[in-house]
């Protein structure tokens, strides 16, 4: 073999999945983070507010967490950029569609929409940090002095009456069910994007992905349905 | 039984082509559907019609050179089956049958169901090779290779390039194609000497033809008529990245 190789690896169809993969299994993993954080808005109202609060004050304000979520912003772009791009190639890839073609003989419904699923996900994420993550960082959350905390930026507050309006909670719950059946495929997929395929451990690890991804959606699901259901009483 | 076929037709490269729907009145359940396509391009001929332009070769299911998109699938709808092997018995009495090339940007049609696959050859020219003469056979228990690659290599080495795995593939993506020759050959003592750069090469090369990405569909391994595993791509992945990240 002779002549010179020259392409960069992000430049090449490989690299770029297996930047899809390192950045989504990394979303995984703080979306993991995430959920555990909210669950604490199932607590009782009084010691919720506190105690979310506090955590709320504690997730923007340590150095270390700082790094975590720089690394999160990063990733989300990376992963929304390289994605597209990666989408419209693909599309360039077969300009003339078929005639007919049975999709649905050999792949499963969530793997053959993961640009679209994607897409609907960074709708969904310009909302949300609208809501809370902007309002946090620069908007104006009313302060109140908590017993045990201190001066605490009221969020809980801010979360709790957002989720009474019935529409607010249907955009969640949606976007819940696409993060489902976007994790559904993309869990394992990353695995293969980086290479990782084995006999034995591959069905289970893609096993996991896809309770991953029920267990995500649905308890991410049940907090919005939770606020809303709470405050009609 | 009476078949209505509705076929690609498309006179020439540069041509716009368009479905044409025929009639094909006595076929025979035993047929196989190339020779299905004999009938009706005989029958195309008498009356006085341009035939059908499709490519075969052994009709045996070893060689690769039959393709069609039949019915939504790569190969028609049986698993594991070249057109060539495919049976009219799979069909009923009255039945429509969708026939079109392989579509994608990097098999562009030469002309009808015919597609120009000479991007395979063309990766395989960057590096799906071992550049050393390695003579006549040699013995037996010469060269130790544990049975495991033996097997895994044999697998790889099944492929018969036909380009399913494209044709079948959402983004028209080769990494089943390309992952298989890779493999096969990282397996084997032959292969290592030029391990990496032939990852590097092959990838390089199934990159510059435009062939979409891979998005691990596995629709590929269904489709593939060798039953090619989607464990190859992922050799491939790993092939590739380990090269790029000690090539100098």
């Amino acid at each position: 073999m002779s002549g010179k190789t020259q392409s960069g690896l992000i430049k090449s169809s490989i690299g770029k999945k297996v930047f899809m993969g390192l950045t989504g299994l990394f979303l995984c993993l703080f979306l993991a983070g995430h959920l555990a954080g909210n669950l604490q808005l199932l607590l009782p109202a009084e010691v919720a507010r506190d105690q979310f609060n506090a955590y709320a004050k504690f997730m923007t304000t340590n150095p270390a967490v700082k790094v975590l979520s720089y690394l999160t912003y990063f990733s989300i772009l990376f992963h929304a950029v390289d994605g597209l791009y990666l989408a419209w190639q693909n599309k360039k890839a077969r300009p003339q569609a078929y005639y007919k073609k049975d999709d649905a003989a050999n792949a499963g419904w969530a793997s053959r929409n993961m640009a679209i699923l994607g897409t609907l996900l960074l709708v969904f994420i310009v909302i949300h940090m609208k809501s809370f993550w902007y309002e946090m960082h620069f908007g104006s959350v009313p302060m109140y002095a908590s017993v045990e905390h201190g001066e605490l930026k009221d969020l809980y507050t801010l979360t709790v009456s957002a989720f009474t309006q019935w529409w607010y909670v249907l955009i969640y719950v949606v976007s819940m069910a696409v993060v489902g059946f976007h994790l559904w495929h993309g869990f394992g997929s990353g695995f293969q994007s980086l290479g990782m395929n084995h006999p034995a451990y591959t069905p289970i690890l893609n096993g996991f992905g896809k309770g991953f991804a029920v267990v995500v959606s649905v308890l991410f699901a049940i907090l919005p349905i939770y606020i809303y259901l709470t405050s009609l009483n | 039984m009476r078949l209505n076929l509705k076929i690609w037709r498309q006179k020439s490269a540069k041509a716009n082509g368009k479905m044409v729907d025929y009639t094909l009145n006595e076929v025979n359940p035993e047929m196989s559907f190339l020779e299905m396509m004999d009938v009706l391009n005989q029958q195309l001929v008498e009356w006085g019609d341009e035939p059908v332009a499709f490519d075969h070769d052994c009709r045996e299911g070893i060689c690769g050179m039959c393709s069609m998109f039949i019915n939504g699938r790569a190969h028609g709808p049986m698993t594991g089956t070249t057109t060539c092997q495919l049976h009219m018995r799979h069909f009923k009495d009255g039945d429509t049958i969708v026939i079109e090339p392989w579509r994608a940007a990097a098999f562009p049609v030469i002309k009808d169901l015919m597609v120009d696959r000479s991007a395979f050859d063309r990766i395989i020219q960057a590096g799906g090779y071992v550049s050393v003469n390695t003579g006549s056979a040699p013995d037996a228990n010469a060269l130790p290779i544990p049975k495991e690659n033996a097997d895994m290599a044999f697998d790889a080495a099944t492929c018969i390039g036909c380009g399913a795995c494209v044709a079948t593939c959402k983004n028209a993506s080769a990494m089943l194609f390309v992952g298989a020759k890779i493999s096969q050959l990282s397996l084997l003592p032959q292969g290592q000497p030029e391990r990496e750069e032939r990852a590097i090469r092959m990838v390089e090369q199934m990159d510059k033809e435009g062939f979409g990405n891979c998005t691990n569909t596995g629709a590929c391994e269904v489709e593939c008529p060798k039953g090619i595993s989607i464990e190859n791509i992922a050799r491939m992945n790993r092939e590739y990245l380990k090269a790029k990240i000690a090539q100098k």
